[in-house]
């Protein structure tokens, strides 16, 4: 699994910046399954994020779809 | 005499051998006359102590209610193309230019509906599509003129704005035909601070695209963002800056340091200086609409946002911004209802 804020592995280091109050205004950025960077839409009530490899992710749902 | 004359001939006409309170001095000149106050004043006010601090917040609100009236003018956002943009500005996670985790994207057609039918759905009046451009090319502006026309077919009539970076003679124009009756292009900052936000354009270039607008009919809407390095000298001389621009509306972002930009190490302005912020901004514009914008969750929170609203600001944005987050938009709703502020209507604006 990997960090969607910082997209490295969640399980190594502290990611205290991923944790703190910004982050909590930020969408996911990065796939928590590969960590790749993904392309991401805010909305005014919501957002998508894409991953090439792992398909889409919605606030909606907050479940991946997949392609 | 124009405002800016008078501002300035009253800074030059003040007692100089007693300072006097310049919360009383606000209050005769401000509240009463409604004339903003100077660059020397702003600072005056930024300068005074927390002990002040209600009392300064007490008058901005009066002043904002007497020249601006009860209302609160609500407005949603939406990103139509996000990321990859040539320019430089040290706050944005869009610029193509920093190691931002912020990748390209455009909206299509039915997301533009779509955003802004959950725009006008909170109650808002007023939808803001956004570029980050240096400048539209002709793909962006078709895409607008599409967007628009196609939220037009919806059935809404929500007022349309567009932020779409500097314009041409040709490109005013044009948003002027489509409907676009306001324009927003934020001065970001003091012109002599501006130097070190943004070295790919300038403070000067953005003043023509809104001197421009103006002058095309379309409202003018700009502000900046604070916190991004400047001293308290250069906020009271951005905050008279913009009085002298006399837009319809000023937006008040607080710097959010964005992962890979420049600003990432930056420590966001603590929530006592962001309100008194906002009511010196208030005591300089009295007339103007002043928005809550981005940053205010980070660095108000619920109850500094509701302060804020009794301590000058008559207007917010909903929901989320360009590529963060907002709080719910029914918790805004739900704090203007809890403070007896009417939301301004529709059929107030057209």
């Amino acid at each position: 699994m990997y960090c969607v804020h910082c997209g490295k592995p969640a399980a190594e280091g502290e990611h205290l910046p991923c944790r703190g109050g910004r982050a909590a205004l930020e969408p996911p950025r990065f796939c928590a399954d590969c960590g790749r960077r993904m392309v991401v839409q805010v909305t005014p009530v919501g957002w998508s994020a894409r991953c090439s490899r792992h398909g889409e992710l919605t606030s909606a749902g907050a479940s991946r779809l997949t392609d | 005499m124009t405002a800016a004359a008078e501002r300035t001939h009253d800074a030059e006409t003040a007692p100089q051998d007693a300072p006097a309170d310049v919360l009383a001095v606000a209050r005769e000149q401000v509240l009463e006359r409604g004339v903003g106050l100077s660059e020397e004043q702003v600072l005056a006010v930024l300068h005074l102590g927390d002990d002040r601090l209600d009392d300064l917040l007490a008058l901005a609100h009066e002043v904002r209610m007497k020249w601006c009236g009860p209302e609160v003018e609500v407005e949603g956002i939406v990103s139509l193309k996000t990321g990859g943009c040539p320019e430089d500005c040290h706050f944005c996670s869009q610029s193509g230019r920093f190691p931002s985790p912020v990748r390209s994207a455009w909206l299509d057609i039915p997301g533009l509906v779509e955003a802004a039918r959950q725009t006008a759905a909170t109650g808002a009046t007023e939808f803001c599509i956004v570029a980050a451009v240096r400048g539209p090319d002709a793909r962006l502006l078709s895409q607008v003129r599409e967007g628009i026309k196609a939220i037009r077919e919806s059935g809404n009539d929500i007022q349309i704005a567009c932020s779409l970076g500097m314009l041409t003679q040709e490109q005013v124009d044009e948003l002027v035909g489509m409907g676009v009756h306001r324009y927003n292009h934020n001065l970001e900052t003091a012109r002599s601070h501006f130097p070190e936000v943004v070295t790919t354009h300038s403070w000067e270039e953005r003043w023509d695209t809104l001197r421009m607008v103006r002058e095309a009919g379309m409202e003018v809407c700009s502000g900046g963002i604070l916190g991004m390095g400047e001293t308290v000298e250069q906020r009271a001389e951005f905050a008279v800056q913009l009085a002298e621009l006399d837009p319809h509306e000023v937006p008040m972002n607080f710097l959010i340091p964005q992962p890979g930009t420049p600003y990432e190490q930056y420590e966001p302005i603590s929530g006592r200086e962001a309100l008194r912020l906002v009511a010196a901004f208030r005591l300089a514009l009295p007339r103007t609409m002043l928005r809550f914008a981005g940053g205010r969750e980070l660095t108000l929170g619920d109850l500094g946002a509701e302060k804020g609203m009794l301590g000058g600001v008559n207007a917010i944005i909903v929901g989320n911004y360009l590529t963060n987050l907002g709080r719910p938009a029914q918790q805004d709703l739900d704090m203007l209802t809890d403070l007896k502020m009417p939301i301004k209507a529709l059929s107030d604006t057209l």
